[in-house]
């Protein structure tokens, strides 16, 4: 196999499974990140109590572990999904709970001052939070989600272990009945970068727009 | 469901394959230490080809998967005649990938020393290598321990990878109890126990001894 049929195959096979599954994990882990870190500020100990042991659990064990359990363990117990909704629920759930620590983080980093002047002008807690406090631990967050998404984007490759079609996958394929070992797996690592570099670069651009001026 | 008797006659099988975990986590990360070292300090040399060169293998290292870097060590270098041991490869590919994020780590704390530290160094007529050793790596190193410690957890989490190129650690060691006796159930939610009973304790000694350093250096 030539070099450029190999290229197609990877990138018409896989492509779209890994950008499809880093798109919808990253929807699901910023939700599940702000959700548990707003929640582990809250003053009911019950939910603060549920947003701990998710964060904890899920930053304690490994994603590789966390896609097993969901994939095969949890039918066991008669939740059976295809393999799809599992690399995304695995992968969304471990990211949320790192999102969660970020957003935690950058909240608790806002002045004060911001709090108190948001109770000077009469708000409500929700107003607050909505219109004072988010807006700019948002800002705060910027780098650390970007980086974030770098992370669950090189992270969709494990899906590959549960047979999940990604690019991974599809060259494992091809090497199994090509043995063009090297010019695939080096195919593939250039395909990463390529996907990831911009990324990294975008995700610095809008942190520069962000922040102009303002710290 | 839980077959607790299933769970505790596989215990022992599984624990004993928490060694290869350990040892890889262990050994991997002394080359990510050291190599991360190297990295940051070739990355701030004076001659521009190699900061650069530096640069661009850090860039690339970190924004490619590791279970990809992992295939690469395992199957490719055996075709320039670099066969490697599924653990040897593991190490490498782990130590390798986590050197640049130690890099960076090692650079910030580099970057932390004001720079009349190395006007000392000059002052006192240290060679290069004294300014280093004597100077400026001891006051960068302790107030960034708590985030190296932080990488020894994550990379021991990362260590289910190597089971991708046939290394038997636990997650491994568990997937095959589980073809054995068709049930996933038991052995996988003993490696999941395992990770959390060993990862969440050391994660609250490192913050532990964050605060310490904190009021320490007065962060």
């Amino acid at each position: 196999m030539s070099t450029l049929e190999i290229l197609g195959s990877l990138l018409k096979e896989g492509l779209l499974v890994t950008v499809s599954l880093t798109f919808f994990s990253a929807i699901l882990a910023l939700v599940l990140g702000f959700g548990s870190g707003l929640a582990r500020m809250s003053k009911s100990k019950i939910i603060w109590f549920i947003a701990g042991t998710y964060v904890e659990l899920f930053r304690g064990t490994s994603l590789l572990v966390q896609l097993f359990f969901i994939y095969f363990v949890l039918p066991m117990f008669g939740l059976r999904m295809s393999a799809m909704v599992a690399a995304v629920l695995a992968i969304g759930l471990n990211f949320g709970a790192y999102t969660s620590e970020v957003v935690r983080s950058a909240v608790q980093a806002i002045d004060v001052g911001q709090r108190e002047a948001s109770v000077a002008l009469n708000m409500t807690r929700q107003q607050m939070m909505r219109r004072i406090i988010i807006p700019q631990a948002f800002i705060r967050m910027i780098p650390n989600l970007g980086n974030q998404l770098i992370e669950l984007f090189k992270s969709t490759s494990l899906v590959s272990l549960i047979t999940l079609t990604d690019l991974t996958y599809q060259a494992n394929v091809l090497n199994g009945s090509t043995l063009e070992t090297t010019k695939i797996y080096t195919l593939l690592l250039l395909i990463y970068f390529v996907l990831a570099w911009p990324l990294t670069k975008g995700m610095n651009v809008l942190e520069r727009k962000l922040t102009e001026g303002r710290f | 469901m839980f077959d607790f008797q299933y769970a505790i006659e596989i215990f022992p099988t599984i624990l004993s394959a928490l060694r290869i975990t350990i040892s890889a986590t262990i050994v991997g990360f002394i080359l990510a230490f050291v190599l991360g070292l190297v990295l940051a300090m070739l990355s701030r040399t004076k001659v521009k080809t190699i900061a650069t060169i530096t640069n661009g293998v850090i860039k690339f290292i970190r924004n490619t998967p590791l279970l990809v870097q992992l295939y690469f060590i395992f199957y490719v270098f055996p075709s320039f005649g670099l066969t490697l041991s599924p653990f040897v490869a593991g190490v490498l590919g782990l130590g390798i990938h986590y050197s640049t994020y130690l890099s960076e780590v090692f650079r910030s704390g580099i970057d932390a020393v004001p720079v009349g530290q190395w006007e000392v160094g000059k002052a006192l007529n240290f060679t290069q290598k004294q300014t280093w050793t004597r100077i400026i790596l001891p006051q960068a190193v302790p107030p960034i321990v708590p985030v190296i410690g932080n990488y020894f957890i994550t990379m021991f989490k990362e260590t289910p990878l190597l089971s991708a190129i046939t290394l038997v650690e636990i997650l491994q060691q568990a997937k095959i109890l589980g073809a054995n006796s068709f049930s996933y159930v038991e052995p996988i939610t003993i490696v999941g126990i395992l990770f959390f009973v060993l990862s969440y304790p050391a994660s609250l000694l490192i913050k532990q001894l964050e605060n310490k350093l904190n009021k320490k250096y007065q962060v």
